[in-house]
């Protein structure tokens, strides 16, 4: 599964500079995790629109491993963007206090939407849209957390499988260390995204782009040499998240209902 | 007029929805064109309202005939001629991808797309309604056969275009990127190009190919507009991002000398084309 990086560094540039231009701003806010997600979108930010038109915001917890922090601080200095640092332990902590205790998946979500808040808010101030950092694997195995990793205004890196941010991140000159990491959502301690998702995202993302890009069908998967499976294991994964990629239900009434029948582009008169 | 002139293709990003804008990045356009010593300027599919309109089609559509927002452009082609696309609705209140070659500073003839993409990202069935119609217009040019986009990809049009004397055929093109894993640009450019080449040369006429620039909602139009001559030879191509203004000089006395070395129009045979057409056409009606 090759990539034409030169081609889509090129057309990712353009897509953010334009998407933005249109919308009236020039300038974005980008969480920064220390993941090669995170890194690869700041960089494509900050060679489109110039790294003093991006706001890197790192937002650690309490549980956060100290290498997030240093590595998104690599990106940071090696792009020469305006960073932040908002801790988001007393937003999180200060919410479960009052509940009853929550599981590690709870507090998860919490974490991602804490970050959402800060990430919007800090947009305002910034008068900027923010960039999303959701690559195409997580998209399509919804992993990621809805209203929180996964909003943004614009993203663009979401119809890139983990193996292409690799690509393209050694394309871009990411640094090493972020290169060298096994893929986290470090919510907590030690958490591995292959340990959690039970396969690598080397093996989901062949899988992925047979089934998805190619529209291989199941026998031909099977005599690829596929397992059944794990296909099936993936596609249940895909068809339990497709609420994640969609906006929320409205139930039709009317003869043209917003999310039915009421066709037209974020860009209409753009 | 010599055998011999130029044309320009303008590859433009026009507004989503934005008549008057494009309008005016029209009339620019083609004052540019002229200074540049082009005879006729070519714009992409929907150059006046943007692409993938949806609900707006109906809003920007407009009566070729009786349209208050064209006479300026009408004005600027008294000198030049030019091929431009828009939303036109008919008296029946249909609404067509319609392409219209002007000049001398009227509307000569209007293309309305035969074949509308309705599969994947496209969903032009749904707003559209399909020409039925195929004809060349007389130009100084000899005459010009109009496509939009998708028809090119059923060469049965161009076959009868040329066979209805067609020596310049005009392509006006919305076509989004896709494919991104082969070193040679989007797998879609690279579409584009072998048909072009391939139908120049199976057909020996002049192609000319514009495609959009700019980006709607993420779908990004990587132009690569071009001109390809009568033995498949591409002798103007534009950037591959972005707007840009490209010119070629063509020269019909190519395409007489294609004839002589390949005369395989001369040696088309139509009736039994038609012949056979008939019969597969009765057999699945009857199947």
């Amino acid at each position: 599964m090759q990539l034409n990086c030169p081609l889509v560094n090129q057309v990712l540039q353009g897509f953010i500079r334009d998407e933005l231009g249109k919308a009236g701003f020039h300038r974005v806010v980008v969480g920064l995790s220390g993941g090669i997600d995170s890194a690869v979108s700041c960089f494509l930010a900050a060679r489109a629109l110039g790294p003093e038109n991006v706001l890197a915001v790192m937002m650690p917890y309490r549980t956060s491993s100290p290498e997030s922090l240093s590595d998104a601080s690599a990106v940071v200095k090696t792009l020469g963007v305006k960073s932040e640092i908002v801790e988001i332990t007393s937003i999180v902590d200060g919410y479960f206090e009052a509940q009853s205790p929550a599981n590690s998946l709870r507090r998860g979500n919490a974490m991602a939407r804490a970050r959402m808040i800060v990430l919007f808010d800090k947009s305002m101030e910034f008068d900027a849209l923010v960039l999303g950092t959701s690559n195409k694997t997580e998209l399509l195995l919804g992993y990621g957390t809805l209203f929180g990793d996964m909003a943004s205004s614009i993203n663009p890196i979401g119809d890139l499988y983990k193996a292409d941010i690799f690509k393209l991140a050694r394309y871009l000159h990411v640094p090493q260390s972020i290169l060298d990491k096994k893929p986290t959502a470090d919510l907590w301690a030690g958490q591995s995204d292959e340990d959690e998702l039970g396969f690598t995202y080397a093996e989901v993302d062949e899988l992925l782009h047979e089934l998805i890009d190619r529209r291989v069908s199941r026998r031909e998967l099977l005599e690829k040499g596929f397992k059944k499976d794990f296909v099936q294991l993936v596609v249940n994964r895909i068809r339990g998240s497709q609420f994640k990629r969609r906006g929320p239900v409205v139930c039709k009434l009317s003869p043209r209902s917003v999310s039915h029948d009421f066709h037209y582009l974020r860009d209409w008169g753009m | 007029m010599t055998g011999k002139f130029t044309v320009a293709l303008a590859q433009v990003s026009p507004k989503l929805g934005l008549l008057r804008e494009n309008l005016q990045l029209h009339l620019d356009t083609i004052r540019r064109a002229k200074s540049e010593g082009a005879d006729l300027v070519v714009f992409p599919e929907l150059s006046l309202t943007g692409y993938i309109l949806q609900d707006l089609v109906p809003d920007v559509a407009i009566d070729p005939l009786n349209a208050p927002s064209l006479p300026p452009l009408l004005q600027e082609c008294r000198d030049i001629a030019c091929v431009f696309g828009f939303v036109e609705v008919s008296d029946r209140y249909n609404y067509y991808n319609a392409a219209a070659y002007v000049s001398e500073g009227r509307i000569q003839h209007v293309h309305r797309k035969l074949y509308l993409p309705t599969y994947g990202m496209f969903d032009e069935m749904r707003f559209f309604a399909m020409g039925e119609k195929l004809r060349t217009v007389r130009t100084p040019f000899g005459p010009l056969g109009l496509l939009i986009c998708e028809d090119l990809w059923h060469p049965s049009t161009l076959y009868l275009h040329v066979q209805d004397g067609a020596r310049v055929v005009v392509t006006l093109s919305s076509s989004p990127g896709r494919g991104v894993r082969t070193s040679e640009g989007f797998q879609t450019s690279q579409g584009w190009e072998t048909l072009l080449k391939a139908l120049s040369q199976f057909y020996t006429v002049y192609n000319l190919y514009a495609n959009r620039a700019g980006i709607e909602d993420g779908a990004y139009f990587p132009g690569g507009s071009m001109v390809v001559g009568p033995v498949g030879e591409v002798i103007a191509r534009s950037q591959t991002s972005g707007e840009d203004l490209v010119l070629a000089e063509l020269d019909l006395d190519e395409i007489r000398r294609a004839r002589l070395f390949t005369p395989v129009l001369r040696d088309e045979r139509l009736d039994l084309t038609l012949r056979e057409l008939t019969r597969i056409v009765r057999q699945r009606s009857q199947s």
